[in-house]
């Protein structure tokens, strides 16, 4: 990336806005009442999260995040969302112990952000290992079919079970009605 | 440490996981709908898997062996937002709510 003349500067800013949008989605997601802003905030949360995958030079985990996530979770989440009730009711008469527990949240979860964050800041971590295949798609692809193919047939099962069951709770469901 | 080469460094990448960890954690607590903290417990997960990602890019030796995880991560991911949407419809069809405060069936 030196063919350019400010291709350095670009690279960090895209990268920049990368991270802006993944924190700007990810704090959307967990602070507004509606719900369908919500799962709008997770959608830019996978956007600006494959992002970042790309810039860890992993392309294929960056086109499964988008195609995964924004494709199918957060459109299945929207469908549920137009068949349940979507918003989060109106704070009601308690409010002094809704305060308490917005402010516990807040603590925790601050507390678990610093010191996550003070841990990844502290000496000890190895370098980086010397060997370095690399780790493109045709890799990724060799190893899933020979190293991992159990995991990946196991997998595949996981999803079929998945898919039964929901389909049975479903329909269970509707009979109780 | 300059804004240049923000991108290269581990510590970035796992700070941005440690803060997508508090803000589903944050959610967690927070949210009071079932579905609410369905995108929360994913919020949780991406930060899993940025955490992998990272890790593996810059201290593992075999650069294909975290995509992988990361790979099954979302399938499992998958899997289990099915199921959990299937029981939030069940739920709501029976109590007509997803208001985790209303399920108290078991208290009474």
């Amino acid at each position: 990336m030196s063919s350019l003349p400010g291709s350095d500067v670009l690279v960090a800013s895209i990268f920049v806005l990368f991270v802006a949008t993944m924190a700007a989605g990810a704090l959307l997601a967990v602070s507004t009442r509606r719900i369908i802003r919500s799962v709008c905030g997770l959608a830019m949360c996978s956007i600006g999260l494959a992002g970042m995958f790309y810039y860890l030079g992993s392309p294929f985990i960056a086109l499964m995040e988008i195609l995964i996530y924004v494709g199918a979770v957060c459109v299945t989440i929207v469908f549920a969302v137009m068949l349940a009730e979507p918003n989060e009711p109106a704070a009601q008469a308690r409010g002094r112990r809704r305060w308490v527990w917005g402010a516990a949240a807040t603590v925790v979860s601050v507390s678990i952000f610093l010191g996550i964050g003070r841990l990844a800041f502290a000496d000890g971590w190895p370098a980086r290992a010397a060997a370095d295949a690399d780790g493109t798609v045709e890799a990724i692809g060799v190893a899933l079919l020979s190293t991992y193919s159990l995991a990946f047939e196991v997998i595949s099962l996981v999803l079929l079970v998945a898919i039964l069951g929901a389909l049975a709770i479903a329909r269970i469901g509707r009979h109780r009605e | 440490m300059n804004f240049m080469e923000l991108h290269q460094l581990p510590q970035t990448y796992l700070l941005l996981a440690a803060f997508l960890l508090a803000a589903g954690i944050f959610g967690l607590m927070r949210r009071r709908t079932l579905i609410g903290m369905l995108i929360s417990g994913e919020l949780i997960f991406s930060a899993a898997m940025l955490n992998f990602v990272a890790v593996n890019r810059f201290f593992a030796a075999d650069p294909v062996q975290g995509q992988i995880f990361v790979l099954f991560i979302m399938g499992l991911a998958a899997a289990e937002v099915a199921i959990a949407l299937s029981i939030i419809i069940a739920v709501y069809r029976n109590y007509r709510s997803i208001e985790s405060a209303e399920l108290t069936e078991l208290q009474r």
